[in-house]
């Protein structure tokens, strides 16, 4: 790698690693036709029909491009290229050259839940067809067609309903035959015994020619039921894409030296200990492994959480999940990418898994109480009237009756449909929820456990003053560090516009700092010694890290850094506090930073340096203690206690596998979004039992007419719309109250030194 | 009598169209961008273009 190509990067911190490769981007897609092949790449800033224009008129002109085709609701676009006419690297490039960021996404695991509802959509279709046509015919039976005419509508619905309940039917039997199966019991179960013995009954009923007939019921019924399932499943297929298109952070792969002085990318699974590897500017480390060559500053804030950049010297090991901030480093694998840092940290996740309180569906609690009261009073009332009045025929019609006025419709909609309109509004509010569960778990929560950098904090230093030197140095120092990739002087040059200073002979020394000449004197922009001042220089109280400004071998300005507190996180903690839920800081940064920003924000618990162990058996013992906890946090060391919490919580920022441990991931960027979604989930969970109550009343105010024999089709077709729909219409009060507001808070929290020393 | 024999079926059948209809966009992905269907109205530069071909 020629020296040039470590100056030619441009000011900004490259924030997605764009380390794309023909061979990995071919492994990614599959083949559309005999000579083409199918690739989607995400663009999650695509939102218009200007975006679509601009990204498929780029993608199109380029020869190898079949078709280019924007999805703007999942926000990809999916190429169909012919490899032999040109490069598929050519096509992200063309995405970037646009103007949108990009990269390749994973097709297996879309592929497949796309058809889970499909599936239900096709099955809610063919019941809301048999439904609708079947209830034309009870109606024309309600309202008196007589013996002839009653018998054909009979046998004509029977046609329509036989073959619809077998379609429709599907996804609830499988369901209830997997739970029967392993002698449990679940919502499933006593809708299939309610439908399938309602058509069997009613088939009985219709070759012996009788006067009612429950098809209406038993395919209205599947289509209901089909409805909720389909907006649960929308609902979180919804998030799972959203979360699935942010930035992939894991690096799938690397470039590996060759002994002959070239290179070839290789992935990720096939990188052995002391494979030479090449990692450029921003991208990140994809095994643990040592320096051999160059020296530089890397970014650990997902990794261990110390919110400053560490410079590194050939010899120093670098674990996996780190960000190579500046100059290339040609490293040595230690070790390989399942024996990683990464690795050891799912390793840990799955135990914390195994150790977490298991948590059964509310859903599923009172379908394990309330299916056996639902049969055993069926069964009373058949062996009621058969031995009692002596009339096993209205013994058999009215204990089906029971089952079907007391089928769980509204009682098994009760719950998802509240979830999945909960999960609109967290969604609306830029909060991803993966599953139900979560929001049920963390209406219990009573103590939220936050990590620091990233999390409270940007995880993105700032610059927040200048601790000695004339004002009149900022600007030229800005234009100085406009030539750098370090955090440092990636921060400064965003603050100052930069001085209309001819600046020439640019050097950076990694690790050091830069070096220019202009209007006839020597600059140097980075550390104390470097610009020929005494380390410690300027500032001593080790507030945060700084930067000398030195014109000829004498420090003329210091800067000063800190890690910014997000905007809105004093509010955000001081609801928390006021809500009764105890707050406390695990991080992993050095002690001095946690108490500086635990004090900005009021909080009194925290710890600091904690290994990802330490925080896992933190938590546990919590666990122990008895208390629900929350935890929030992004990094990598995070991930085994996103795990292990009660529930939990991340940014988007969050690297990959803290992200996809966890049950909830904002992209909103605001810590608003914890006591946002802990009042969400309280609300919901009052709604649920609301529903619950509601369902399980209506059906007990419905058991004595059905046990008594007075239920026909008809009252039992108007009396499961209505408490289905009382339960829809109960559910959707989740959407008043006030959504979080949008807008930046004007004036940023920031960490000071005065924070520290009071 | 008469009547309900010939309006039986077209009744029927006409609600199997429906079905089969759904079922066929369904099919050909016209529910899958549902967003960027109503923006891609807006565009009159462009409409038909080549990349469109499914």
């Amino acid at each position: 790698m020629p020296a040039s190509a470590i100056m030619a990067t441009s000011g900004t911190i490259a924030a997605e690693p764009v380390s794309d490769d023909a061979e990995a981007l071919l492994a990614l897609s599959r083949a559309a036709g005999p000579t083409a092949r199918q690739i989607e790449f995400a663009v999650p800033d695509a939102y218009c029909v200007t975006c679509i224009n601009a990204i498929e008129t780029g993608l199109g002109r380029l020869p190898q491009v079949v078709s280019a085709r924007v999805n703007l609701s999942q926000r990809w676009v999916r190429v169909v290229f012919a490899p032999e006419k040109g490069s598929v690297l050519d096509l992200p490039r063309a995405i970037r050259a646009s103007g949108y960021r990009t990269h390749a996404l994973d097709p297996v695991a879309d592929g497949r839940q796309d058809q889970a509802l499909h599936e239900l959509i096709r099955c809610m279709a063919v019941a809301g067809f048999a439904a609708g046509n079947i209830m034309l015919f009870s109606v024309s039976i309600w309202s008196g067609a007589d013996a002839a005419t009653r018998d054909m509508f009979h046998w004509i619905s029977a046609l329509i309903a036989l073959p619809a309940i077998a379609y429709a039917g599907r996804p609830f039997f499988r369901s209830a035959f997997a739970a029967l199966r392993v002698g449990r019991t679940n919502m499933d179960v006593p809708t299939s015994i309610g439908v399938v013995l309602a058509t069997l009954l009613s088939l009985w009923e219709t070759v012996h020619s009788g006067a009612h007939a429950y098809f209406d019921a038993s395919t209205m019924l599947l289509f209901f039921l089909l409805v909720g399932r389909t907006f649960d499943h929308l609902m979180r297929e919804k998030a799972r894409g959203a979360i699935a298109n942010l930035a992939r952070l894991t690096p799938r792969g690397a470039t590996r030296w060759l002994a002959d002085g070239t290179t070839a990318y290789v992935p990720a699974e096939d990188i052995t200990p002391g494979m030479l590897l090449l990692l450029r500017a921003g991208e990140r480390v994809p095994v643990d492994c040592r320096i051999v060559e160059g020296s530089g500053d890397v970014d650990l804030s997902i990794v261990t959480g110390e919110s400053m950049a560490v410079a590194v010297a050939p010899g120093a090991s670098l674990a996996a999940g780190a960000i190579n901030l500046g100059a290339v480093l040609k490293v040595e694998a230690e070790r390989t990418a399942s024996e990683s840092f990464l690795s050891q940290m799912a390793m840990l996740m799955e135990t914390a898994e195994a150790s977490r309180t298991a948590h059964r569906r509310i859903a599923d609690r009172a379908a394990s109480i309330y299916a056996p009261a639902v049969h055993a009073s069926a069964l009373l009332t058949l062996l009621g009237w058969g031995l009692l009045v002596g009339d096993w025929h209205a013994a058999m019609l009215n204990a089906v009756a029971v089952l079907i006025i007391t089928c769980p419709c509204a009682l098994a909609l009760a719950v998802p449909i509240v979830h999945a309109v909960a999960a609109g509004r967290l969604f609306r509010n830029g909060i991803m929820m993966r599953d139900g569960t979560a929001l049920e778990r963390a209406a219990a929560v009573t103590d939220i456990v936050f990590d620091k950098t990233g999390t409270l904090t940007i995880g993105a230093v700032r610059y927040i003053g200048q601790a000695s030197g004339d004002p009149a140095m900022l600007p030229i120092a800005a234009s100085l560090a406009w030539h750098s990739q370090h955090p440092l002087a990636v921060a400064l040059s965003a603050t100052a516009p930069p001085a209309p200073l001819l600046v020439e002979e640019i050097r950076e020394t990694a690790g050091q700092g830069m070096e220019a000449r202009a209007d006839g004197a020597t600059w140097r922009l980075g550390s104390a010694p470097f610009c020929g001042g005494a380390d410690g220089d300027g500032d001593d109280r080790g507030a945060g890290p700084e930067i000398c400004l030195g014109r000829n071998g004498a420090v003329v300005a210091v800067f000063r850094f800190a890690d910014a507190i997000r905007p809105d996180a004093v509010s955000a903690v001081a609801e928390l506090d006021q809500g009764g839920k105890g707050v406390r800081i695990l991080s992993g940064d050095g002690p001095q930073a946690v108490r500086a920003a635990a004090e900005a924000l009021g909080i009194w618990g925290h710890a600091a340096r904690l290994s990802p162990e330490a925080k896992l058996a933190d938590l546990q013992a919590e666990a122990a203690a008895g208390r629900r906890v929350m935890m929030v946090g992004d990094g990598i060391n995070d991930a085994p206690a996103l795990r292990a919490a009660h529930v939990s919580m991340a940014p988007s920022s969050a690297s990959d596998i803290g992200r996809s441990a966890a049950d909830f991931v904002f992209t909103n960027g605001r810590l608003a979004s914890v006591p946002f979604v802990l009042g969400i989930a309280r609300r919901a969970d009052r709604l649920v039992r609301e529903n619950l109550v509601l369902a399980i009343g209506y059906n007990a105010l419905a058991l004595p007419l059905a046990v008594t024999g007075h239920v026909t089709p008809l009252v039992a077709a108007v009396a499961m719309s209505t408490s289905s729909i009382l339960v829809v219409a109960n559910a959707l009060r989740l959407n008043f109250g006030t959504d979080l507001v949008r807008r930046e808070e004007p004036v940023p929290a920031i960490i000071t030194a005065e924070a520290v020393r009071s | 009598m008469n009547g309900l024999v010939i309006l039986i079926p077209a009744a029927i059948c006409l609600g199997l169209l429906a079905l089969v209809t759904f079922l066929w966009s369904l099919k050909t992905g016209q529910y899958d961008d549902l967003k960027g269907a109503s923006e891609r109205i807006l565009d009159d530069e462009a409409p038909i273009r080549r990349t469109d071909r499914k």
